[in-house]
């Protein structure tokens, strides 16, 4: 299979008939392919546990996704953004009190009642960054500065290799820096190049317009290709019938899912930088993370029962809205642990207040949880990598002690 | 940081590479470049001689082909089933020399004298549709016009008319003159294609004021100016029996017969004021301003008429001219973005093997121009809106092979004070490094030079 042909099969006949070639001896089997704005990479360590990633790239909004309802200080800061409670029409999904879920995660909400969903609530990385390339730099080296592996990485190379399985696909775009490690296999992308967002299409017709020829024939050209109006003015960050992360969530179950198929697979998505119309643009964004869960979980069949799937971002955003609709980047959020192996049903947080004094910096949700605890007690109880190995993974870390009781033992 | 050294290399060159230091003197590092030999690497490269070697292997080849399936009573004989499989060594030969010429403005550390060999290489167009300039085309580079682009463009004019690649193109290699020995016996005749398009787009343009009989009787001067293909040394070939006998008249003077009369021809017009007021405006179109000023113009057509068409003058006095260092006033066309984008990041031709297949997908194919003017030279001729859109779309693609580079950072190596708030707020904005060098690279910044 040429590098074009995977690139330009649907997801179904990705999970069917995509062959691996061998390529260089690194750690486990990498393998990435992308799909639209979305790509994943998988690894093949010798085990039979699954581990997906889902890196939410742009930040998302925590305090959105798992709405605090319960804190006094929450409706006062949201405004709009904070949605009816339980049982209203429009409102937030019931998870036992005090936090609802965001109505677009509804798949995630049946997770959580069957208890295979972990809500991990002001959480956040170890670093204080605002900025999405430094921070999300950070999130995936798993340390104080960027690296040239990601911890997923480093992860599956403590692992024992499957004989055979040493074999190395990327295509098209580069891997994210999460599985990325020592070796990087490199192949250009396709002629018909991919498309990227609305939302960036928007950004880029932003700095364009000045220039009396390029702006104007960029506007043009975006509306040409069928962007409606409601996009080009940002209202949109994203079509909401696109359905690739989805898609790529499917395959990615089905590799899985196989005997002889990888173990541990890293995905992305982005739309999360909501600092205008987040209402409309999370609607889309947790839609799209939703449709995606529940297509792993359908791709992976009886394997979801050894699988934790961990859905992270960079920092969280503002605990008070903005003046356009939205929220700018702040610090604590929150992490989704699902799967059958998660012991699930539950939102796991040191919850900090919202009063001002509360907030970290007078500005953000406080960080109550180091998400590297919440990484290290799925990599040792899940994965069951040796807790010696953890400060080799993450290093630095020794502060952040794994945290117990995340998965099903 | 100055303007200058930003403004020379990425309007006189490609662009910054992230290993390149920025010239300390602008100009005296561009006017170096017109002083040192062509940088372009000879090693591997096929002649003119050798490629058309290729092209009498491919005829050869095919024909053994249609001789092995004839017997088989195909009903579609040399047809469509047949001629999937055809051999094809001059595709490939093509396909590898498009490559080779975008490579070697990729990583060339003379990119004002690359600049310039493109610019000529436009101006004297050839395209790949008949089989020798397909295989030619490379050579023809090569040998026609880079020994060229700082010596005389009288010079450069006789060795493009001579060339293969120019003889096949514009079909001047079967013209003969309908008083020759060919045209006599076999009723050949003439072929104006190559005598219009040098006389209209070469040389002194229908401003000069010649007629149509000049066009024919300048083709019946070059009648004889024909290609040996079977023969060793393979090339240009004067081919007396072709020729049109006797002295014609072109231009209000006579010309002498033989292949000296052509020469003699092309020699004036290479050197005639109305060709000069032509390059120099074509020059400074390309360098300066898609409406270029009447004054500067004047300037370089000046300095052509005071040294008898020398290139490298007339380049170095480009540089010179009060609009060359005004900011960003000139598109870049798809080709130039192109290599402009992946220069900022680093890339090598061999990590980029689809290069040419990339230009055609923006709009440019190398070899591909549609008409014997070349490609046009107008903010407005490459700003469609699905050609915006495509930049875009190949910015995006291209970011997510390179995610690891720092943004802000690729926007202040390669474009220094250039680089707009606006753009670097957007940049600082974006949600990802991809999204915020996608910004970066479809920015205006970027497209323009």
């Amino acid at each position: 299979m040429t590098i074009r042909d995977t690139l330009c099969c649907d997801a179904g006949q990705a999970a069917r008939g995509l062959r691996l070639s061998r390529r260089h001896a690194l750690l486990g089997l990498t393998a990435a392919f992308t799909l639209g704005r979305t790509s994943m990479a998988l690894a093949s360590p010798a085990t039979e546990q699954r581990f997906v990633v889902v890196l939410m790239r742009g930040a998302l909004d925590g305090m959105s996704a798992v709405q605090p309802y319960g804190d006094p200080g929450f409706a006062a800061l949201r405004g709009p953004l904070a949605l009816p409670e339980p049982g209203a029409a429009g409102g937030v999904l019931d998870l036992g009190g005090k936090f609802g879920l965001h109505p677009a995660l509804a798949g995630v909400h049946g997770m959580y009642g069957r208890g295979e969903a972990l809500l991990v609530h002001a959480v956040a990385g170890h670093y204080r960054s605002r900025s999405h390339f430094e921070a999300q730099d950070y999130l995936e080296s798993g340390a104080d500065q960027r690296l040239d592996s990601g911890w997923l990485n480093r992860a599956v190379s403590v692992m024992p290799a499957r004989p055979g399985r040493d074999l190395a696909l990327s295509v098209g775009l580069s891997a994210p820096l999460l599985l990325r490690g020592t070796a990087t296999v490199q192949a250009w992308a396709p002629d018909h190049f991919a498309q990227p967002s609305a939302d960036l299409y928007q950004r880029l017709l932003a700095i364009s317009l000045r220039d009396p020829v390029i702006g104007p024939a960029m506007a043009e050209g975006i509306k040409q290709r069928g962007f409606d109006a409601g996009a080009l003015q940002g209202q949109a960050g994203d079509p909401a019938h696109d359905r690739s992360f989805e898609a790529l969530c499917g395959s990615a179950g089905h590799l899985l899912a196989q005997p002889d198929g990888p173990r541990v697979a890293a995905l992305e998505i982005g739309g999360w930088d909501t600092h205008a119309a987040q209402v409309k643009r999370l609607q889309t964004a947790l839609g799209q993370l939703d449709a995606g869960l529940v297509a792993l979980q359908a791709g992976l069949g009886a394997a979801w029962g050894n699988t934790v799937v961990m859905a992270i971002t960079e920092f969280g955003r503002t605990a008070r809205i903005n003046g356009t609709g939205g929220t700018d980047h702040g610090t604590a959020g929150v992490a989704f642990l699902v799967g059958g192996a998660v012991a699930g049903g539950r939102v796991r947080t040191d919850w900090p207040g919202l009063a001002p004094t509360a907030l970290f910096e007078n500005r953000d949700l406080a960080p109550t949880t180091d998400l590297r605890s919440v990484i290290k007690g799925v990599l040792v109880d899940h994965l069951r990598l040796p807790a010696a190995c953890m400060n080799v993974i993450l290093p630095g870390s020794r502060e952040a002690p794994p945290l117990s009781n995340l998965v099903r033992t | 940081m100055d303007n200058a050294a930003f403004l020379a290399v990425n309007r006189f060159g490609f662009g910054r590479r992230p290993d390149e230091r920025l010239p300390s003197d602008p100009r005296g590092w561009l006017l170096g470049q017109l002083t040192q030999p062509d940088q372009a690497p000879v090693a591997g490269a096929i002649d003119t001689a050798g490629a058309l070697a290729v092209v009498v292997e491919q005829q050869q080849a095919r024909k053994a082909a249609a001789a092995e399936t004839a017997p088989a009573a195909s009903p579609f004989p040399g047809g469509e089933a047949a001629g999937r499989k055809l051999p094809r060594p001059v595709g490939m030969l093509a396909a590898r020399e498009a490559h080779d010429l975008l490579g070697c403005a990729l990583i060339t550390p003379s990119p004002f004298r690359e600049r310039l060999v493109w610019f000529w290489a436009n101006h004297f167009t050839v395209a790949n549709r008949a089989t020798v300039t397909s295989a030619c085309s490379g050579a023809y580079v090569r040998e026609a016009i880079r020994p060229h682009v700082t010596g005389r463009f009288s010079d450069m004019l006789l060795a493009v008319m001579r060339h293969p690649a120019m003889l096949a193109y514009l079909n001047q290699a079967q013209s003969a003159g309908p008083e020759s020995v060919a045209g006599l016996r076999r009723h050949q005749g003439l072929n104006e294609n190559l005598a219009r398009e040098c006389l209209e787009l070469h040389t002194v343009t229908p401003a000069s004021g010649y007629t149509q009989a000049d066009v024919t009787n300048f083709a019946r001067v070059l009648t004889g100016w024909s290609i040996e293909l079977r023969a060793e040394p393979r090339g240009f070939r004067f081919r007396p029996k072709m020729h049109e006998p006797g002295e014609i008249e072109v231009m209000g003077r006579a010309w002498p017969p033989g292949e000296e009369g052509g020469v003699a021809l092309l020699t004036w017009l290479g050197t005639h004021p109305s060709s000069y007021r032509h390059l120099a405006t074509k020059l400074v179109c390309h360098f300066v301003a898609d409406d270029p000023p009447r004054d500067q113009v004047k300037r370089i057509e000046t300095v052509l008429q005071d040294t008898r068409g020398d290139l490298g003058a007339a380049a170095a006095s480009v540089i010179e001219l009060p609009g060359a260092w005004e900011n960003a006033t000139k598109l870049r066309a798809p080709q130039d973005f192109l290599v402009f984008c992946l220069r900022s990041v680093g890339a090598t031709p061999d990590k980029v093997p689809n290069l040419a297949t990339l230009a055609g997908s923006l709009g440019q194919g190398v070899f591909q121009a549609p008409f014997p003017i070349g490609w046009p030279d107008r903010t407005a001729d490459w700003a469609g809106p699905e050609a915006m859109v495509q930049r875009v779309d190949f910015s995006y693609a291209l970011a997510g092979r390179v995610a690891e580079i720092d943004p802000e950072q690729l926007g202040h190596a390669t474009l220094g004070p250039l680089l707009t708030q606006q753009t670097l707020g957007q940049i600082r904005a974006a949600g990802s490094r991809r999204d915020a060098l996608t910004l970066l690279l479809a920015s205006p910044e970027f497209q323009r030079r």
